[in-house]
């Protein structure tokens, strides 16, 4: 039973904040491939998909990352085991979407995912909590590197690893980054960020990637072109507007502190009465009060072990999960209902938020540099 | 929003609207529902974009040059009208089949058209080798066949070495 593997073990994303991290939830590498002299999965016929995932389960699942994972041919999962992984980002919609002849391989600590027979033969991601190309990169590269020993690749000298789509040609790499936004939200200028970023050749979406929403402020960052540049230039260029996402976000922070505290400790105090009292609670609703309990833990009013429990329930609040706690089949008020009560239950022996106004040019800030900078000395 | 936009395509209010921006140079193209149906582009993954692009702007030359992309794939079958429907290719062969059409869409989608990252180069090593060993297979065969047993037995012995060479490649 894939599911529950999956939520006995530890999760990079569900267990990774260990460290103080503001802004960047997670940071994830994915690399596309495709086999050489096989059609891509989208016009390969039955035979010819089976042959490539009969290839490449085993050739994955025996890399080193890989062992005592999981194992799994997608048609042979139930639409909520499905849901599940979608929700964790373990594989995307569109695999969902197309079970036939499709696999995945998934690492113990769930934060290696290649997927087989999505839109190119080979989807690889490695993710990380907090921020951390660099790592999530070695990690990826070195994978790439195990696996092109035993596959070969289809790749060209001009046009590098050829993809089905070509706006993945060249090195097939997309880096992302979820970054939680909430100050550039409340202060209307996420708008503003998206088209300054998109000039810059960089993509913003909702956590759930492509034609999601917003909610919960959490946005993907990543980089839109894949060809003509190195991975690396592509992630150092991503880096630097990152690091300026995040430094609007902070002033955008210290602004609404400046100007109306009262504004941001009235929404952070209702969030936390809403989830220990609520008894409705729909996973939209949910994400945009858990976002404000996290944007409460970075201005210290409440507890930094919040942080973990925060991020967590940004992924158990999601559907899926819901109904997988609940046991049985259960239809949208219903699970509106369970995931009040489970939300009661986690915040039940939270204490009250404590009002304080920090000084904006202390604690936050430095905390993020901090952090900014340890990705630079990662890197060098 | 002030007045509907109207639809590049057939003039009916436009509801889907694209923008890219890309090395500072904004592409935007306003279609009404039908329209952007008929491209593809309510499936968030196809990328019509830039073929549409080419398409109106570009001068007759291009178009041109457009027709000399071959209409199926001769590798997979894959044609030219799928690719446009869903912005995707068939099998890696269609991106010398479709070159003409995909190289001025690259540049547009892309920082550069020439490759500058990762090179696999152990499955190249290893392909290199196996494209030797195949060659020097057929070499055989065609020696055995005009009964040149001096440079069969040559053959042999370097497909033999190759093939030696290969496997302590891999074990390492």
């Amino acid at each position: 039973m894939v599911i529950k593997d999956i939520f006995d073990s530890k999760s990079v994303m569900t267990e990774g904040a260990a460290k103080k991290c503001p802004v960047v939830l997670m940071t994830r590498v994915r690399l596309a491939r495709n086999l050489s002299d096989h059609p891509f999965p989208g016009w390969a016929k039955a035979p010819q998909k089976k042959e490539v995932l009969e290839t490449c389960l085993p050739a994955i699942a025996t890399l080193r990352p890989m062992k005592s994972g999981i194992t799994a041919e997608i048609e042979e999962l139930s639409e909520l085991e499905k849901q599940i992984l979608v929700e964790r980002h373990l594989i995307s919609r569109e695999l969902s979407g197309s079970p036939e002849r499709a696999g995945v391989v998934i690492s113990k600590d769930q934060s290696v995912s290649v997927m087989i027979n999505e839109e190119d033969h080979l989807r690889m991601q490695v993710v990380k909590s907090g921020y951390r190309f660099k790592s999530a990169w070695n990690a990826v590269n070195n994978l790439d590197t195990a696996l092109e020993g035993g596959l070969n690749y289809a790749f060209s000298s001009r046009l590098g690893y050829l993809t089905a789509c070509p706006t993945n040609v060249g090195t097939g790499m997309r880096a992302s980054a979820m970054m939680h936004l909430p100050a550039l939200v409340i202060s209307n200028q996420m708008e503003k960020v998206v088209r300054a970023v998109n000039q810059l050749g960089i993509a913003v979406r909702g956590l759930f990637g492509e034609g999601s929403d917003a909610s919960g402020s959490i946005f993907q960052i990543s980089n839109q072109t894949t060809l003509g540049e190195s991975e690396e230039a592509i992630i150092k260029r991503l880096s630097s507007v990152l690091k300026t996402i995040i430094d609007q976000e902070i002033n955008a922070r210290e602004k609404i502190l400046e100007n109306d505290p009262s504004k941001l400790l009235d929404k952070i105090g209702r969030a936390y009465g809403i989830l220990q009292n609520s008894h409705l609670l729909s996973s939209n609703e949910c994400m945009n009060l858990v976002s404000l309990v996290r944007f409460g833990v970075d201005l210290e009013m409440f507890p930094e072990e919040m942080r973990n429990i925060v991020d967590r329930l940004f992924i158990e609040c999601q559907p899926g999960h819901i109904q997988y706690h609940a046991g049985k089949s259960i239809d949208t008020s219903e699970r509106d209902a369970c995931r009040s009560e489970y939300l009661r239950k986690q915040f039940e022996n939270v204490d009250k938020p404590v009002k304080r106004i920090l000084n904006p040019t202390t604690g936050e800030e430095n905390a993020d540099t901090e952090s900014t900078n340890e990705e630079e000395n990662d890197k060098g | 929003m002030s007045k509907p936009l109207k639809c590049d395509v057939c003039d009916e209010n436009a509801t889907v609207h694209l923008t890219q921006i890309i090395n500072n140079q904004i592409h935007k193209i306003d279609l009404c529902e039908s329209c952007a149906e008929e491209k593809g582009i309510t499936n968030p993954d196809g990328y019509s974009l830039a073929d549409l692009l080419v398409k109106p702007e570009k001068g007759s030359e291009e178009a041109a040059e457009s027709l000399e992309s071959l209409d199926e794939c001769p590798e997979c079958g894959y044609t030219q009208k799928e690719f446009k429907k869903t912005g995707r290719l068939g099998c890696e062969y269609c991106y010398e089949t479709f070159r003409p059409l995909l190289g001025r869409a690259l540049e547009g989608m892309h920082r550069g058209d020439q490759h500058k990252g990762k090179v696999p180069e152990e499955a190249l090593e290893r392909k290199s080798y196996e494209d030797r060993i195949n060659s020097l297979e057929s070499d055989l065969q065609k020696a055995i066949a005009n009964e040149q047993y001096e440079e069969a037995a040559q053959f042999r012995d370097e497909i033999l070495e190759l093939k030696k060479s290969l496997e302590a490649e891999e074990t390492t």
